[in-house]
């Protein structure tokens, strides 16, 4: 059951449209899996049995709850606001992304899909899928980027060794956009055998609301904490957005609490002004792409323009509409850090508090750094480790070492 | 001009269905591999005898089609194709021929273009219809800026896998043609035909008496041929793309795509 009453407009509508945005824009011959796929989440949502299982398997497999740490150090260092980092890099296979890919792997599995397919950018999402097929016994093949294999290639190993076909996407500018492309193609031709676990809070409904409903635990949790320790709700919430699965998580629960401020992070890439980035509510348009109707980087001809950010989960030229909604109701504060404040980030916590994050994570952490020492120091800030940077040492230490 | 009454696409077809006969329609892409080839292309077309061309406008990331569309999507770009370019395209093709042409693309170039300058300028420019793929008519009464006008036709999609309460809806918003997938997937030739066209396509004119179109995987004579007995219309599209791919840098692929088209064109006007 939800920690929190919900009286915001208990969105998406029955089209999946959060306002304007979202939706389902997709060829006719998708239509037909994704009203299977809505109809049975809306029947396993509300079956005791599908949510004691998933429940079972977030404690037992997955590692629930994450803790809610107190960064002490770190707080010290930034002389403001009390630090508090969600942990989700605590999690089985390391980051938030299990949190979804085993909601939706039940969901398969009771849609009796014999096949499992998934894109990825940084490779956790993909990890996640290949590790919860193997778990129930399903094949399961991911689309990953080439560009993104190469940056992240232990993760293409451990998909591997999960016994997961990996394909390398040699389109375009070959990262994540382009993995969905052809995740969604696999599905076309295959979709009554095939479920397709979409990885983030994206494309067409019903994935945004479910992505986000399976990852919204993580700020059931941290409410719950924070109210345990603290007596009271944090102040600011920060969290990086790419399609914005971790940060709709740990926001959604919040939404309704006035005094609680959200802060969403984007990619800078090399900064704004270059153009090489993927901030999609800084240099952006309203459009259409995979699915979705949602604030994109295009060109004046609607052609999805390069995106460019150090972290592959985060570049990605469309933001997830729920965000696209929270920040034209101006709920959600949306804002980005580039490379070098993320990698400056990264370092820090590191060597002040002896965790190594995931530079998408680093994000969000940029923004603390930013924020932080300007806020008193009885003020509260949470902040979502979505996961944690094993998979990225190898680049940072290009950059750091 | 083309007015809401009076239509090439409408005529064209009825003209055929007179005669017993079925539409041949051709996709190429626009601007692949270069607007000045994608002119003359559209001349070999209309020599090989095809009664409606499907226009693609490329788009950066084309999820409904297969490697080759993709790919000519990606020449088309790169050798500078846009939706205003586009629509000179068919500005210029319209001052020699009245063949009916429907654009064939996805929403998010529309939508930057705007959707109603969009619909007046592609009417104005000689284009009889418009395909939008990740269009369904469900968002575009949702949206109130994606209303239709009526300078184009709207050509629908219907699926094998569409739910049989669905396609009465389809049927009813549909304009021009009805385009039927004959097979799950992405666009792209195939050696064996999805079984059961002809069921299909009859399912779906108990609905509507637009006439129904049958596309995706057809690349032979004899393929075509086969949906020609079913359909009123037979639509290939990647089998030609993959000729203009072949002779790519052959200045004269018109020819060679207007020599592929033409046994087609024939074994469909022979049922």
């Amino acid at each position: 059951m939800s920690e929190t009453q919900t009286p915001l407009p208990t969105l998406p509508d029955e089209g999946g449209h959060f306002g304007t945005f979202g939706g389902r824009f997709v060829p006719e011959t998708l239509v037909a899996a994704l009203d299977e796929l809505t109809a049975e989440y809306f029947r396993a949502k509300e079956d005791p049995a599908f949510q004691a299982e998933l429940d079972r398997l977030l404690q037992e497999y997955v590692g629930r709850p994450t803790p809610l740490y107190f960064a002490e150090r770190w707080t010290e260092r930034l002389g403001g606001a009390r630090i508090y980092l969600k942990r989700e890099d605590l999690l089985h296979t390391g980051a938030h992304k299990i949190n979804n890919a085993l909601g939706q792997i039940l969901l398969a599995k009771r849609l009796g899909k014999e096949r499992i397919i998934a894109e990825t950018g940084a490779g956790q999402h993909g990890v996640a899928t290949a590790t919860v097929s193997a778990r129930f016994g399903l094949k399961c093949r991911v689309y990953m980027g080439a560009v993104d294999m190469e940056r992240q290639h232990l993760n293409v190993v451990r998909m591997r060794l999960l016994g997961a076909e990996v394909v390398g996407v040699e389109a375009g500018q070959k990262t994540l956009k382009e993995a969905v492309n052809e995740a969604l193609r696999d599905w076309v031709t295959n979709v009554r055998t095939t479920h397709y676990i979409l990885g983030s809070a994206l494309g067409p409904h019903p994935y945004p609301m479910m992505v986000r409903d399976f990852h919204r635990v993580i700020g059931q949790e941290a409410r719950r904490q924070l109210l345990e320790r603290e007596e009271r709700l944090p102040d600011l919430l920060v969290a990086c957005v790419g399609g914005g699965s971790n940060s709709i998580g740990l926001f959604h629960p919040f939404l309704n609490d006035a005094e609680v401020r959200m802060t969403g992070v984007e990619a800078g890439g090399h900064g704004i002004r270059h153009g090489e980035h993927a901030a999609r509510f800084q240099g952006g348009k309203l459009g259409v792409l995979q699915g979705t109707k949602t604030w994109l980087l295009a060109n004046a001809d609607g052609q999805i323009e390069l995106t460019h950010s150090v972290s592959a989960g985060l570049d990605y030229a469309a933001v997830g509409p729920e965000h696209a909604y929270l920040q034209s109701e101006g709920r959600v504060n949306y804002t980005y850090a580039t490379d070098d404040e993320a990698l400056a980030a990264f370092r820090e916590l590191c060597e002040c508090e002896g965790i190594i994050p995931a530079l998408e994570s680093s994000h969000a952490l940029a923004e603390v750094r930013k924020v932080a020492p300007t806020m008193g120091k009885d003020q509260i800030i949470v902040v979502n480790l979505s996961g944690r940077g094993d998979k990225d040492v190898e680049q940072a230490s290009r950059y750091l070492l | 001009m083309t007015t809401a009454t009076t239509n090439r696409i409408d005529s064209t077809f009825s003209a055929l269905r007179s005669q017993g006969k079925a539409a041949f329609v051709a996709y190429v892409c626009a601007g692949d591999p270069d607007m000045a080839r994608s002119l003359e292309i559209l001349r070999a077309l209309e020599q090989a005898g095809v009664d409606i061309i499907e226009l693609g406008v490329p788009f950066s990331d084309p999820m409904a089609d297969g490697i080759v569309n993709q790919m000519a999507a990606h020449r088309a770009l790169e050798a500078g194709a846009s939706l205003p370019g586009v629509l000179g395209l068919v500005r210029n093709f319209r001052r020699e021929s009245e063949l009916p042409i429907v654009l064939f693309t996805y929403l998010n170039p529309v939508y930057a273009y705007g959707f109603e300058a969009f619909h007046h300028e592609a009417a104005a420019a000689g284009a009889d219809g418009v395909l939008l793929l990740d269009l369904p008519p469900d968002e575009s009464a949702r949206n109130a800026e994606l209303h239709e006008l009526p300078d184009l036709r709207h050509i629908r999609l219907i699926a094998p896998t569409t739910p049989a309460d669905r396609v009465p809806m389809l049927a009813r918003a549909s304009e021009g043609f009805i385009y039927y997938v004959s097979r799950e997937g992405v666009t792209g030739a195939q050696t064996d035909l999805a079984e059961g066209i002809a069921d299909n396509v009859a399912a779906i004119k108990r609905h509507t008496d637009v006439p129904v179109a049958v596309g995706f995987g057809i690349s032979t004579p004899a393929q075509a041929a086969e949906v020609a007995r079913a359909a009123d219309g037979v639509v290939v599209g990647s089998a030609i793309v993959r000729r203009v791919q072949e002779h790519a840098s052959d200045p004269d692929v018109a020819r060679v795509v207007g020599d592929f088209v033409k046994p087609l064109v024939d074994a469909v006007k022979s049922v």
